[in-house]
């Protein structure tokens, strides 16, 4: 039986941790430990994608590694926390489908993953390209999370964590995107945050509270 | 080193955006903007009419401009069609920016020197898609023209139905536009080559011709007012101040009518003889709808709409005529019927401006423009009344006015023709030319009940005995352009002769000398047919000459002052006048099932009787009215999809995206 290197089975581990993270934000109900698994979730990136560099010798990923750290384990759960911390929101929250029957989609989108990832992944050359399901079925399930959620901050860091998701794709498949395209993304979910904080404000100022059906009156007709 | 025509063009062009530019600059100062601007801007448009005047004739002369688009630069180019275009722009640029001088007030609306801004671009950009000579400078003039336009047309933005006015014009000009571009893109015949010399290149089959013609007569058409396109006509022209009316109908409209000249004769290489029966068969009924519209209209304005639409019917009909005439290479005949076209392109943008120019003085002077509060306005306004006359008569096609001219050239071409190959089509001339006498007769009618209701009887409305005449630009503007109706109706002959490049151009013959010398008129021979419009004059002039003065010396002074018989109403009103709708009412009658009537009759016991009359337009109903709603249904269908929830929203996606990961794996 062939015995994958250390590294590989590393990032392997990683990878296991990172769709469990994912489905541990999937059946969260508080807001706050919501953001700390974020931040696990980002450890758990930044840790497989500086193992990848390791293993492979590619150094640029030394530095989306670093990115990975700075970025989504310490700027933005800050600045979730601190947002919250001013919105005064740490409250329990309830979801639109209950949690077994989500969990059970989430299986059924983690299956449908790995087998979408399978041709992929015999065409891919790198060591890493068997975690490209997972990778996906991070995307999914993160997506799941957003549709679940009816209060903005969880839908923030459902995004957050699908861009987790396509970080993650692009380092098992190609080994990490070029590095003007992974600075723009960070770029962007940065700037994308601040944004939203200064919705969240003007959510709650116009509604007195963040949960997202009083949009639904934004509709046009009736 | 002389400098060449184009340049002289380009320059006019700047001249007039640096003009509107300068009235961005003094935004509020009225009397700068009138007093300094717009008589500048007159100026610029006689030399233009010149430097165009004189290129008629010259060889045609091209720039590229070194902007525009990365390796998509401007092309233009100037040519005897371009030219003579651009002399009717500039001829009418230069009389109706005079007048504009002494018309643009301080309003509510667009301030006047935004006004000066939006018109001087309007006339630059209608310069360049004359001079335009690729699809893309092309597309990007005509649509800066639209959007001048439409501001303009909402000058008085403040009241709603000139702000729907306005986006109904909007909306048909981008239809219209979006037929052009297509266009464009069947001429360039799959070379991707977008200037009209790759198009003149491209070798289309018949098929892709045919679908390229029937594009531009769509998208012209929209611009033009040709059936069932013309809704936006009498919407725009009440809307727009007087001088922009009078520039739409005047030029813009012929914009159009140089567009489909552009591409039927020159980029296309082929033409087919069933095009020419299309473009006359729309032609013919927009004209016989436009005068059948206009003899029920109870708006001045509306009415000069209407009739602008029934005049270019007549040009496009004259147009298609041409085109039979050429697809069955006969040249003179349809250089004959092009002439007349383009004359009467000509004639119209001279008569419609003068009445369009007309309503505006007395909408000034009156704030009226309904035909049911005017009347006597000849010796209150005697200047516009005589002014307005010579318009009116000309558009009624009375000669030796120049309305005639062109109408009995065009009939000369659908009468005098041999026989062609084709028995079908030697059966529809006659009937064709039967359709234009009676648009014709049906115009001078309009005409009748416009210059009667306004301008002869007596006031309908106390407040008329305040009308005040025109200023003095308005007189020197009006005075022009009647002096242009005369002299266009009399000297016939050199107007033909310097039409001649065009046609060479266009059809690969001149009408000749044949044509006739500056006297007299003879497009087939004098043995066949001719007019001499200065003999008639002469002849007009001597008769009532004579009659004057048999009056004057055998009954004057045995003239018997007495009151008159009342007919035994002792009580007569000015109300008892024939009004606009009672002038119109036997046409409404004959003419019933073009129109959608709504009456609203008084029973004989009602103590405050009404009566109310509503003739509109039934191709409202006939064609915009069903796509509106075709539009909301599926609007409404597809506003199902809008929930509300943002979950919703992302399952949407999140469907979408699994949807396809599944396909494509």
């Amino acid at each position: 039986m062939n015995v994958l290197p250390l590294y590989a089975q590393l990032i392997n581990l990683f990878a296991a941790i990172l769709l469990l993270l994912s489905f541990a934000m999937l059946a969260q109900r508080r807001v706050l430990s919501l953001i700390d698994l974020f931040a696990a979730q980002g450890l758990a990136l930044a840790a497989s994608t500086a193992i990848v560099a390791f293993g492979t010798g590619q150094h640029h990923l030394y530095w989306s590694a670093g990115l990975t750290l700075v970025l989504k384990v310490f700027l933005l759960p800050w600045i979730l926390y601190r947002l919250i911390r001013q919105l005064d929101v740490k409250w329990d929250f309830e979801r639109l489908i209950n949690v077994p029957t989500t969990m059970l989609i989430g299986i059924v989108l983690v299956v449908f993953s790995f087998n979408l990832a399978v041709p992929i992944s015999q065409l891919a050359s790198t060591v890493t390209r068997s975690t490209l399901g997972i990778a996906m079925a991070c995307v999914m399930l993160s997506f799941l999370m957003m549709i679940t959620r009816r209060k903005a901050i969880p839908q923030v860091i459902g995004f957050l964590s699908m861009e987790n998701g396509l970080f993650f794709a692009a380092t098992s498949a190609t080994y990490g995107m070029p590095m003007v395209v992974e600075l723009g993304i960070a770029l962007d979910v940065l700037v994308g945050v601040l944004i939203l904080g200064v919705f969240f404000f003007q959510i709650r100022e116009q509604f007195d509270s963040l949960d997202l059906k009083h949009l639904e009156k934004l509709k046009e007709g009736e | 080193m002389q400098p060449d025509a184009i340049s002289l063009v380009l320059a006019a062009v700047v001249a007039w955006l640096a003009i509107g530019a300068l009235g961005i600059a003094g935004l509020r100062k009225l009397r700068f903007v009138s007093r300094v601007l717009f008589p500048a801007g007159a100026g610029v448009g006689i030399a233009l009419a010149v430097v165009a005047f004189l290129a008629i004739g010259a060889p045609a002369n091209a720039v590229v401009l070194p902007f525009g688009l990365p390796d998509l630069p401007f092309h233009l180019r100037i040519d005897a069609l371009s030219a003579f275009f651009l002399v009717l722009l500039g001829a009418m640029s230069a009389a109706i920016s005079l007048f504009s001088a002494g018309y643009f007030r301080s309003s509510e609306g667009t301030p006047p020197g935004l006004i000066c801004f939006q018109y001087h671009v309007f006339l630059a950009a209608m310069a360049l898609v004359l001079v335009a000579d690729d699809a893309y400078a092309f597309m990007v003039a005509w649509e800066a023209m639209a959007l001048a336009s439409y501001f303009l047309v909402t000058t008085e933005h403040r009241i709603p139905e000139i702000r729907r006015a306005g986006f109904l014009y909007l909306l048909i000009a981008h239809v219209g536009a979006i037929g052009i571009l297509l266009c464009f893109g069947v001429l360039q015949g799959g070379s991707g080559d977008y200037t009209f010399a790759g198009m003149r290149a491209a070798a289309l089959s018949p098929a892709w011709a045919s679908v390229g013609f029937f594009l531009a007569l769509f998208g012209f058409g929209a611009k033009a007012g040709i059936l069932p396109l013309h809704v936006w006509l009498p919407e725009a022209h009440p809307a727009a101040p007087s001088p922009v009316s009078a520039l739409m109908s005047g030029v813009m409209l012929k914009t159009a009518i140089y567009g489909l000249l552009r591409v039927a004769f020159d980029l296309l290489q082929l033409q087919l003889w069933w095009w020419g029966v299309v473009a006359l068969a729309f032609g013919l009924v927009t004209a016989l709808f436009g005068v059948i519209f206009a003899a029920a209209q109870t708006d001045m304005k509306r009415l000069l709409a209407y009739s602008s639409i029934e005049n270019i019917g007549i040009i496009v009909s004259g147009i298609g005529l041409a085109i039979l005439f050429k697809a069955y290479d006969k040249p003179t005949l349809a250089a004959i019927a092009l002439t007349a076209a383009l004359y009467h392109a000509l004639n119209h943008a001279f008569f419609k401006s003068l009445l369009f120019l007309a309503t505006g003085a007395v909408l000034h002077a009156t704030h009226e423009r309904s035909l049911g509060k005017l009347g006597g306005l000849i010796h209150r306004m005697p200047w516009v009344a005589w002014l307005a006359l010579v318009g009116t008569l000309a558009i009624a096609g009375l000669p030796p006015l120049n309305g005639f001219v062109s109408e009995w050239l065009l009939l000369q071409a659908f009468l005098f023709t041999p026989t062609l190959p084709q028995s079908f089509v030697n059966m529809l001339v006659p009937i064709a030319a039967a359709a234009l006498v009676l648009a014709a007769a049906l115009a001078a009618y309009v005409m009748v009940k416009f210059y009667g209701v306004i301008f002869l009887g007596r006031p309908r409305e106390a407040n008329l005995a305040y009308a005040k005449d025109a200023g003095k630009h308005e007189r020197l503007a009006l005075s022009l352009l009647a002096a242009g109706c005369v002299l266009l109706g009399i000297f016939p002959g050199v107007v033909i002769h310097a039409l001649d490049p065009v046609n060479v151009l266009l059809v690969g013959s001149p009408v000749g000398e044949a044509a006739g010398n500056w006297l007299m008129l003879a497009p087939f021979g004098e043995d066949r047919s001719s007019y001499s419009p200065l003999i008639v004059l002469v002849v007009i002039v001597a008769v009532v000459l004579v009659t004057m003065q048999v009056v004057h010396r055998y009954y004057h002074g045995r003239v018997r002052r007495a009151d008159p018989w009342d007919c035994g109403y002792p009580l007569q009103t000015p109300r008892m006048q024939d009004t606009a709708e009672g002038f119109g009412q036997p046409v409404r009658q004959v003419f019933e099932p073009f129109f959608r009537i709504e009456r609203e009759l008084p029973t004989p016991f009602d103590a405050t009787p009404r009566y109310r009359v509503d003739a509109s337009d039934p191709w409202w109903h006939w064609i915009y009215v069903p796509v509106a709603r075709a539009a909301e249904l599926a609007a409404r269908f597809v506003g199902l999809i809008q929930q509300g929830r943002i979950s919703v929203y992302l399952t949407y996606s999140f469907v979408t995206l699994l949807a396809l990961l599944f396909l494509v794996r």
